[in-house]
């Protein structure tokens, strides 16, 4: 520092010098916009989305009649729009996914952070993002075809094939792979110091994983159930295909009776004929629904990045 | 998890046969651990991680009721041999260890020593501090928790802290978030933390590195107050430190290998600490505790 300080610029040095090459100047400004944007693309695309969202949504808020709102069954078709069994639906749906996804999940990102030799998580690690990889519509038949028959009605002969359980279950196996991998992650940033300081006092692995390494990863935990749950509330392919129900359905709460999700009752508004021939507001309500879906999977979302980012900034 | 093992010496030891042994009592004019009982014995120890030597033929005798300083430079091995005594080094993979490190005649890395009972004998205050993200007092309760200690377990909080000589700082605080103390209220909460769990033995790695002098000097005046019913290795770099509290001193320095450019440590000398710092064996130990190592 100091030697650069008393330097004097040589004698040649003019300002131009230290101008730089307008060229290469211009082409950084290029790139620049080029990539601004690329970024802006995505902020616009939500945009719209937003907008049309509620552009249609206010349409129907301002045109339906409410005591159908809240009334019998969501049967669009006949001007019924009764949220609370898609609102029923889908939860019922999700609380099945996550009773399953959760325990599965956690296990599975205990293992693999705490118990796991490199070698062989260099082996599950994989595997269980090839799940995640798994076309969800290919799940959705899964649950059909094989949980609903052979796990569910092993256990209930009677329950019907198309059932919230079985697509619950399917959601289930959609999200294992990420509440495994994101437990994993909160647990793995538990720095080892704190998992030394219990072994040093005479801790076993299994007192340290429950005392001092859960605990101390428990915001990421959350943040882990919270991302899965948005992801199966908003989980679209299973549900249509594994919970029953499709154009309409009547209020319903056991989990072994076909029921609706609002996914699924969006799924089959946008591809059914029900747009065309039904009442005027079908197309709507599928926008209304479609609000209250983004709402309720934002909220989760900006949670959920809350507790996340209280997982940084703790150690 | 790969479990190091010794490979050298019978499994099973007698104290008096490991203190006799002239190679542990090296520099022992007739006191000392020749006649103090005996409680670690390392013979011949190196310690590898992954393929590289970090110290290597490390022999040392450990008295009873005795603080034996480990000094040297930074990088000399005092850490990894620190954590040896308790199996802490199990925990990394890559560590390998060769040689006895017996524990009152027991070799502790013989198959079937669980290392869990080792470290509830063997306390360990860590060179960073890390206390768990919980309150000061479940910090302290941890320890007598999982060990199921009995008895009442608000004073038994009360009296490791004061011991640590941070009750006064934390007795209306104890509900609070241990992080939010200072470094070294952090590193006293660490070293009442061990001192909960009653252990026979205390490993402390550089436990004054963080303490201010009012603070340094209550951590030694209660290892001077608590060395008649504990065994005490501490780490040290404060030459000042090793020579008031400690009885006997080891002094590591690091080698440069001659088939590679790593540097391996290596015990230089072993004796009891008066010694050490006025009349040492050994030139390099000389010019260290006088300054003028480099
Ligand atoms: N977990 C580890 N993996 C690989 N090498 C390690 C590991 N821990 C320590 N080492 C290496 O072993 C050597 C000795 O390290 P150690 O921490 O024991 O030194 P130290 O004497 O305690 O130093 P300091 O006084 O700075 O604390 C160093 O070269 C270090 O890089
Ligand atoms: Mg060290």
């Amino acid at each position: 520092m100091a030697q650069l300080i008393t330097s004097q610029p040589g004698p040649g040095l003019t300002s131009a010098d230290l101008r730089g090459d307008p060229r290469r100047m211009r082409k950084e400004t290029v790139v620049r916009g080029l990539l601004f944007a690329a970024a802006a693309t995505s902020i616009i695309i939500s945009g719209l989305i937003v907008y049309s969202l509620v552009r249609e949504t206010w349409t129907f808020v301002s045109q339906v009649d409410w005591a159908l709102v809240w009334g019998d069954g969501w049967f669009p078709r006949r001007g019924q729009y009764d949220i609370k069994t898609l609102l029923v639906g889908s939860l019922i749906v999700t609380v099945v996914g996550l009773a399953v996804a959760g325990p599965i999940g956690l296990g599975a990102g205990i293992y693999l952070s705490e118990y796991a030799s490199a070698r062989v998580r260099k082996v599950i690690k994989p595997t269980i993002e090839v799940l995640a990889g798994v076309p969800s519509v290919v799940v959705g038949f899964f649950a059909l075809t094989f949980i609903s028959p052979e796990i569910i009605q092993r256990f209930r002969e009677a329950t019907p094939q198309q059932t919230m359980a079985a697509a619950g279950i399917g959601v289930a196996i959609l999200i294992i792979p990420l509440v495994a991998s994101i437990s994993e992650d909160a647990m793995r940033s538990v720095p080892r110091s704190l998992r030394e300081a219990s072994y040093g006092l005479g801790a076993r692995k299994v007192t340290t994983v429950g005392k001092v390494v859960l605990p101390a990863a428990v915001s990421g935990l959350v943040a882990a159930f919270i991302v899965a749950f948005s992801r199966a509330i908003g989980e679209t392919m299973v549900v249509f295909i594994a919970a029953g129900k499709s154009g309409g359905s009547l209020f319903e709460t056991n989990p072994l009776e076909p029921g609706l999700t609002m996914t699924a009752a969006m799924a089959s508004i946008a591809s059914g004929t029900d747009s065309v021939v039904g009442e005027a507001l079908t197309f709507q309500s599928l926008f209304f629904v479609g609000a209250i879906l983004f709402v309720i999977t934002l909220a989760l979302n900006i949670v959920a990045d809350r507790f996340v980012r209280r997982v940084r900034e703790r150690y | 998890m790969s479990r190091p093992r010794g490979t050298t010496v019978p499994t099973h030891e007698t104290v008096a046969a490991v203190s006799t042994r002239p190679d542990l009592r090296r520099g022992d004019e007739g006191e000392g651990a020749g006649s103090k009982p005996l409680v670690f014995g390392v013979e011949d120890v190196s310690v590898y991680y992954g393929g590289f030597r970090a110290v290597r033929n490390v022999d040392l005798a450990i008295g009873q009721q005795e603080i034996t300083a480990f000094i040297g430079p930074s990088g000399c091995g005092k850490t990894t041999m620190l954590r040896c005594f308790n199996r802490m080094n199990d925990l990394i993979p890559s560590a390998r260890i060769e040689g006895t490190i017996s524990y009152h005649g027991v070799n502790l890395y013989e198959d079937g020593v669980n290392p869990v009972e080792v470290r509830r004998r063997i306390g360990m205050v860590f060179q960073k501090p890390n206390p768990f993200p919980k309150s000061i007092y479940d910090n302290i309760a941890y320890g007598p928790r999982i060990a199921r200690l009995d008895g009442d377990m608000d004073e038994l909080v009360e009296q490791a802290l004061r011991r640590a000589a941070l009750w006064d700082e934390v007795k209306d605080r104890l509900k609070d978030l241990a992080m939010g103390l200072s470094g070294g209220q952090q590193q006293r909460l660490c070293i009442a933390r061990a001192l909960a769990v009653d252990p026979e033995v205390i490993l402390m790695d550089e436990p004054c590195s963080a303490l201010d002098p009012i603070a340094t000097g209550r951590i030694e005046d209660l290892m001077e107050e608590i060395k008649s019913s504990y065994t005490i290795i501490i780490v040290t770099h404060n030459m000042q430190q090793a020579a008031r509290v400690s009885d006997r001193c080891a002094f590591f320095t690091a080698e440069v290998n001659e088939t590679s450019d790593t540097r391996t440590g290596i015990l230089v000398e072993f004796d009891r600490t008066e010694k050490m710092f006025s009349n040492p064996a050994d030139e390099r130990t000389e010019n260290y505790v006088t300054g003028r190592f480099g």
